[in-house]
């Protein structure tokens, strides 16, 4: 449904994007993951209008866009500051697109009614936008987004300026809505599990160029090269060799038992417990454990490596 | 406790700037008061004066063409400061530097460049006034609009364009209420400076065309109508007054909140041709509509019958039939007078700083008091003076430093407002550890305070200078005929028939604008930003 081709973005010498080819079918949502200044954030503002690639072209329902100006694109922005209009309350603002296409007075209360029930902010009508918190913001900025029901819903890391219970939150409740409105979206962030938690597929960019587009299963299963595996966190990277933290299994050794390696140090992640272990050849290796029992930072351990855990790339 | 000497050094900074003011600002307009609701030694009703149809006509033309001008000032200045408020360029900061030029020219030296830059039957009239108010005040509206504009977001028109806002609708929609704020507050500088406009009005008015100020010294100085003079001066006062208010009420609905982002996250280069016309098209006419009536001002000041020479700059130094001195003495006077108010005004512009500075908390009631010379107008000043002070104990005509002490009336408001902010500025933990280690009161004045708010005071003195030399309004009610002042000699000229005595005024207009401009860059090269503009 939208698809960018061999798109090509210069910034001076530098190339924010170089040569990105992307598809993004009906009703699915494709997540952007990259490190900052890999060119995602380029890549919106390309399929938005609001940055002219030099090269390349992008397709929605397969018309060829560059003619087409941005307030005739159907395409929806969140960005992650919000950028809220403050010269409007709430109802003004998931309103705006409404009345940008023309609807009636009484079809645009109903509506914005409508969406600020959806995201949750029902009654908040006439508030200020300044005074509503970050979480609140962001649902502002996502019902104006969703109002005039664009063909594609763009999301410039629309988590990342809130902090992590809140992100948690509206995680879930993002989710919910896309399942439920079946959008078509494209988001981009930096976050792993973000990813993974909203998108149907993924694409891994670095320096401008999309390196990996798969399910968050096939991502996980076949890293593309080891750069893809450090960034999804899968920690143990030797050479062309990946070991998932979850295949190794650390256990408290018996008496007169040499082991394999001390324990370093122990990290919780929620319901495991990441270890990591000083082998005794010096190198190091994670350890993904159950967080009931599990050897404490400085003892002798035995390590074992189930081999399914142990991939190539 | 008379002893301590940071209390007394605090009772001056604020008993000294008082005392002044009630002598030469509130006791002159009380006399203005006086002499307005008195006629033949008793009380009398001002109601003839303000029904004369005359009086209406001169409050109506003065309303509609600072509303005009102030309309026509936003014609001219708003695409530049579009194109300033949008993208980053090489030259951006010179342009902004050089568009400062026409707001500190003598009002005198402007209104001699539209009359010599205007076609005949044009150069005097309400569309010469009008012309000139935006040539005077366009970098209020460029500098205050773009500074603000370069704080917006870029991403709201962004978000608005995909929204489906259409680029004209989404200017009106988006852009042009976030702007609000700044428009409101360059909109009513230039209301305020194009209602009180004085010099211009009276030299490209003619006869037929008067504001309230120049009417003033219609009454006061060529018909003799003191108490005609005094009612309109308490109009005039209550006409600028309403406006203050009114735009202090639309400043205060059209301040909205919305996070400034840096200039450098919103500036950026000019790329498509499109973006670059735009950029050269307005800067280019603005310089045109900036750079022509100077450059004509200098042409027609070396114009000598078909050819050019200097017979105008020499014949400076000889008597004129039109002055009771030579114009070189009339630049000469100008300097001295000049100097004298500088060293006033910062002398008692920086006590009041310090006084402003250190009352935070309270409603600021120095500093509002501070400003009222500003919305007093010279014009008013300057007949304040002559009705207040044409008498024992302070008689004027003896008094060869009453001029300079008007001059630096009208400077003390800017003097206040550039030092005061730095003044503020400074971090309280700086003095606090000078105190530490053992500096008095008074050392940590001279030590700390002193060193930092030098500079603005080195910048405010340029300013008062500027101002000085080109004071028109109350310096031409008090300078003596023998003692003329540079902008009193120009009008004293064009008050004169004859080719010669045109030449003359524009070769002074000429000197005073090479001397403003000299005493402005001398201090701009400190580069220290000022709180107005």
């Amino acid at each position: 449904m939208l698809r960018a081709e061999d798109v090509t973005v210069r910034f001076g010498e530098s190339a924010a994007l170089a040569g990105v080819t992307l598809e993004v079918a009906r009703d699915e949502v494709v997540a952007v993951l990259g490190a900052s200044g890999s060119g995602k954030s380029t890549l919106l503002r390309v399929i938005a209008g609001l940055q002219r690639p030099d090269s390349g072209r992008v397709l929605l329902d397969d018309e060829d866009l560059a003619p087409v100006p941005p307030h005739r694109r159907g395409v929806g922005l969140v960005f992650q500051e919000h950028v809220l209009f403050h010269h409007m309350d709430v109802a003004g603002n998931v309103a705006f697109g409404l009345r940008m296409h023309g609807a009636a007075g009484q079809e645009i209360d109903r509506r914005v009614h409508e969406l600020l029930e959806l995201v949750g902010l029902h009654g908040l009508e006439r508030r200020s936008v300044a005074t509503l918190s970050g979480g609140e913001q962001q649902r502002v900025a996502l019902a104006r987004a969703l109002a005039p029901e664009p063909r594609v819903l763009l999301l410039d890391e629309p988590l990342g300026s809130l902090d992590r219970p809140l992100r948690e939150r509206l995680l879930e409740d993002l989710e919910a809505l896309f399942r439920e409105l079946r959008v078509t979206a494209l988001f981009v962030t930096h976050d792993q599990a973000e990813a993974f938690a909203l998108g149907d597929r993924v694409a891994v960019m670095r320096e401008g160029q999309v390196v990996q587009v798969g399910t968050p299963d096939e991502l996980w299963a076949h890293p593309a090269d080891t750069d893809v595996a450090r960034f999804l966190g899968l920690a143990n990277v030797r050479d062309d060799t990946v070991i998932r933290p979850e295949a190794v299994t650390v256990r408290h050794i018996g008496a007169g038992d040499a082991g394999d390696g001390v324990v370093e140090s122990l990290v919780r992640h929620g319901p495991t417990v990441r270890l990591t272990v000083r082998l005794d050849d010096g190198s190091e290796l994670d350890a993904a454990v159950t967080s009931l029992e599990h050897p404490a930072p400085g003892e002798r351990v035995f390590v074992e490596i189930d081999p399914a855990g142990i991939v190539r790339v | 406790m008379g002893s301590d000497p940071s209390r007394s050094w605090r009772t001056a900074t604020y008993a000294v700037p008082l005392a002044f003011l009630a002598l030469f600002f509130a006791y002159p307009l009380l006399s203005i008061l006086e002499r307005g609701l008195r006629a033949d030694g008793s009380v009398a009703s001002p109601l003839d004066v303000l029904t004369d149809p005359l009086t209406r006509d001169v409050v109506w033309f003065t309303f509609w063409q600072a509303l005009a001008s102030t309309a026509l000032t936003f014609a001219v200045g708003l695409p530049a400061a579009y194109v300033l408020g949008r993208f980053a360029f090489r030259g951006r900061s010179l342009v902004r530097a050089l568009v400062v030029v026409p707001f500190v020219l003598p009002t005198v030296v402007v209104a001699l460049a539209f009359l010599a830059v205007l076609p005949a039957g044009l150069e005097r009239g309400w569309i010469a006034i009008l012309i000139a108010h935006a040539f005077f005040n366009v970098a209020v509206v460029v500098l205050v609009v773009s500074t603000f504009w370069a704080s917006l977001d870029r991403r709201m028109s962004e978000v608005a364009a995909t929204l489906g806002a259409a680029p004209a609708r989404n200017f009106r929609e988006i852009t042009l209420p976030l702007l609000a704020p700044s428009l409101a507050a360059a909109g009513s500088i230039v209301f305020l400076f194009s209602f009180t406009s004085f010099g211009i009005v009276l030299i490209l008015g003619g006869p037929a065309y008067s504001t309230i100020e120049a009417e003033i010294y219609n009454r006061a100085v060529r018909i003799f109508d003191l108490r005609a003079a005094a009612i309109l001066s308490v109009v005039q006062l209550i006409c600028v007054g309403v406006a203050v208010w009114i735009t202090l009420k639309l400043e205060a609905v059209a301040a909205v909140g919305a996070g400034p982002r840096s200039e450098r996250d919103v500036l950026r280069k000019p790329c498509t041709p499109r973006e670059r016309g735009l950029v050269g098209g307005s800067l280019g006419l603005l310089a045109l509509f900036l750079g022509v009536p100077l450059a004509v001002l200098v042409e027609r000041s070396i114009a000598v019958g078909d050819g050019y020479g200097l017979d105008a700059y020499r014949a400076l130094a000889r008597p004129t039939s039109a002055l009771l001195a030579t114009p070189w003495e009339a630049v000469w006077n100008s300097l001295l007078y000049a100097a004298a108010a500088t060293v006033i005004a910062v002398v008692i512009g920086g006590l009041a700083a310090f006084a402003v500075a250190n009352s935070s908390g309270q409603p600021r009631a120095l500093d509002v008091l501070l400003m009222l010379p500003l919305g007093a107008s010279a014009v008013m000043l300057g007949f304040g003076f002559v009705i207040a002070f044409d008498r024992a104990p302070i008689d004027f005509r003896a008094a060869p430093w009453i001029v300079p002490v008007v001059q630096a009336l009208v400077a003390l408001p800017f003097v206040v407002r550039i030092v005061a902010p730095t003044l503020r500025a400074i971090d309280q933990r700086q003095r606090e550890a000078a105190a530490m280690l053992g500096a008095s009161p008074g050392r940590v004045r001279r030590e700390i305070d002193l060193p930092i708010v030098g500079r603005a005071l080195a910048v405010a003195a340029g300013f008062a200078f500027a101002i000085s030399l080109g004071e028109f309004g109350a310096t031409v009610f008090l300078a003596r005929p023998d003692t003329p002042t540079l902008p009193v000699a120009i009008f004293r000229f064009l008050g004169r028939p004859g080719e010669i005595n045109a030449a003359q005024a524009y070769a002074l207009a000429v000197v005073l604008m090479a001397l403003t401009a000299t005493s402005i860059f001398a201090v701009g090269r400190l580069r220290v930003r000022c709180g107005w503009v």
